[in-house]
C-alpha cells in the first residue's frame, strides 16, 4: 500500500465520512455509496464519485467538498472525478444510511429486485409511525431523488428516496 | 472517420432532443393542474436537462468539441438537430401529456437499445438514463390512462391529443445517412428498429387504455430537424433560452 504523509487510504475513507449530502444533511456520501473509488496517484489523492442523478445540481458542490475535507485534514492534494462507469442505484446506499435516512423522516428506497412499477411504488412504510396505510402522491419530490407519500394513519405526508 | 461523424451526429440529436422538451416541459413550472404536475414536470425537466449536459460532455471528451454550455446556448436554429415533435410549444394539459407519453417511451426504448452500445461512453450513460427515464414513462402511462379512463370529455381530448400529436412523434425516426455504420459496428440499432419497438409498446398501451391509434401513412411528414430543418416555433424558443447567455457569453457564472 502506498501511502504519502503517512495518510492511508482507510483514513481518507473516514475522512470521507464527514462530506454529507446537501440535500441530506445526515447522510454521508459513503453512506449514499457515491465514492466508488479511493487511490494515491502519484503525489495526490484520486477520488471517484458516482453521481445519484446525471442532472444532480449538487455535483460540483459534491466535489468542492469532498477535495477541501481531504486537502485541509491531510494536506495531500486531491482530485475528484466523476465515475462514469460505474451506474450509481439505490441499492448501493449502505444500511447504516437507509436507518439514517427513515430517522430523517425520508423512507429508504426498497431494494431494486423489488421491481419499480406504479403498483411496487404505491406502498411504502411511513417512516414515522411505520404504518403500512400510505398512498403515494406522486413519484416526484423536491429533489430529483425523492417521491412524495401520504400516511393515513399519522396523517403526514412524507417523502421517499426513490428505488433507481 | 466517418464512424465518429455518425456517432457524433447520434449524440447531438439525442442531447438536443433533451435539451429543448426539458426546456419546454419547464414552461410548466407554476402552472400545472395540480400542484404534483408542477413539480413533476420540473424534475422531469432537470433531469432532461441533466441528460442534455451529459451528452454535450461525451462530445466535448473523447470528441474535442466546444463546452456544454457553449453547445446548449450558442447555436445557430440551423446546427440544431432536434425533431420537430419537441418543438411545438406546450399547449393544453393533454397534447403536453401526450407529447411526453411518446416522447419518454421512444427515449425508454432508445437508451435500452444503447446499454448494448459497442461505444462506451453512451453505453455507460444509458445504463444510468434508462432508470430515470422509467420514472418520466410511468408517470406518463399513469396520466394517460387516467385521462382516458376518466370521463367522456378527458377521453375525447387525449384521444385528439393523440391523433395530433402521433404523426408528429414520427418526427423521431428521421433516419441519418450514416446509419449503416452505427449498425455495423454495434453502437446503435438504428431508427427503424427503435421505431418498431417504440410502436409496438405504444399500440399496446393506447388500445389497453381503450383509446384508437392513428393510422398514418406519411411516415416522413415531419421530418428535417435531424438535418437542421425546424418548425417556426424553435427559433423564439431559443432566443428565450439563450437570452441570459447571449448578455456576456463569455461571463464566469
Amino acid at each position: 500500500m502506498v501511502e504519502t504523509n503517512n495518510i492511508s487510504i482507510e483514513q481518507i475513507w473516514t475522512l470521507l465520512e464527514a462530506v454529507k449530502d446537501p440535500e441530506i444533511p445526515v447522510l454521508s456520501l459513503v453512506d449514499l455509496g457515491m465514492i466508488t473509488g479511493v487511490a494515491f496517484v502519484e503525489e495526490h489523492v484520486e477520488i471517484k464519485m458516482a453521481p445519484t442523478f446525471t442532472g444532480c445540481p449538487a455535483l460540483a458542490y459534491m466535489q468542492k467538498q469532498i477535495k477541501n475535507q481531504i486537502e485541509k485534514n491531510t494536506g495531500i492534494p486531491t482530485e475528484v472525478i466523476i465515475d462514469k462507469e460505474t451506474q450509481w442505484t439505490s441499492d448501493n446506499i449502505s444500511i447504516a444510511g437507509k436507518e439514517k435516512l427513515k430517522k430523517f423522516g425520508i423512507a429508504p428506497p426498497m431494494k431494486k429486485a423489488c421491481g419499480i412499477s406504479m403498483q411496487s411504488l404505491k406502498y411504502v412504510p411511513c417512516p414515522y409511525c411505520n404504518s403500512a396505510d400510505t398512498v403515494l402522491r406522486s413519484t416526484f419530490g423536491s429533489t430529483l431523488c425523492r417521491a412524495m407519500h401520504y400516511c393515513n394513519s399519522c396523517k403526514q405526508s412524507f417523502e421517499q428516496f426513490k428505488p433507481i | 472517420m466517418e464512424n465518429n461523424i455518425a456517432i457524433k451526429e447520434l449524440i447531438l440529436k439525442m442531447a438536443d432532443d433533451a435539451l429543448i422538451i426539458g426546456h419546454r416541459n419547464s414552461e410548466w413550472t407554476g402552472i400545472g393542474p395540480v400542484l404534483e404536475e408542477d413539480i413533476a414536470f420540473s424534475s422531469m425537466s432537470q433531469d432532461k436537462i441533466g441528460h442534455a449536459w451529459a451528452l454535450y460532455m461525451i462530445l466535448q471528451e473523447p470528441f474535442g468539441d466546444i463546452d456544454a454550455d457553449t453547445k446548449a446556448f450558442n447555436r445557430t436554429e440551423k446546427e440544431f438537430t432536434c425533431c420537430h415533435l419537441v418543438e411545438y410549444p406546450i399547449g393544453e394539459y393533454d397534447f403536453s401529456i401526450m407529447r411526453h407519453f411518446l416522447m419518454d417511451k421512444a427515449e425508454y426504448h432508445r437508451y435500452d437499445l444503447l446499454t448494448q452500445s459497442s461505444f462506451l461512453p453512451l453505453q455507460h450513460l444509458s445504463k444510468k438514463v434508462k432508470g430515470e427515464i422509467k420514472y418520466h414513462v410511468m408517470h406518463a402511462e399513469t396520466w394517460v390512462e387516467q385521462l382516458a379512463k376518466g370521463n367522456e370529455e378527458s377521453k375525447a381530448r387525449i384521444q385528439s391529443a393523440l391523433d395530433y400529436a402521433y404523426p408528429i412523434a414520427l418526427s423521431i425516426f428521421e433516419k441519418s445517412d450514416n446509419e449503416e455504420f452505427l449498425k455495423n459496428e454495434n453502437i446503435f440499432g438504428g431508427e427503424e428498429a427503435l421505431f418498431n419497438l417504440w410502436h409496438e409498446d405504444v399500440k399496446k398501451h393506447i388500445e389497453h387504455y381503450g383509446l384508437k391509434m392513428p393510422s398514418v401513412t406519411d411516415m416522413n411528414k415531419h421530418y428535417g430537424g435531424r438535418k437542421g430543418y425546424h418548425t417556426e416555433h424553435l427559433a423564439p424558443l431559443l432566443k428565450e433560452m439563450t437570452e441570459v447567455f447571449a448578455l456576456d457569453p463569455k461571463a464566469e457564472w
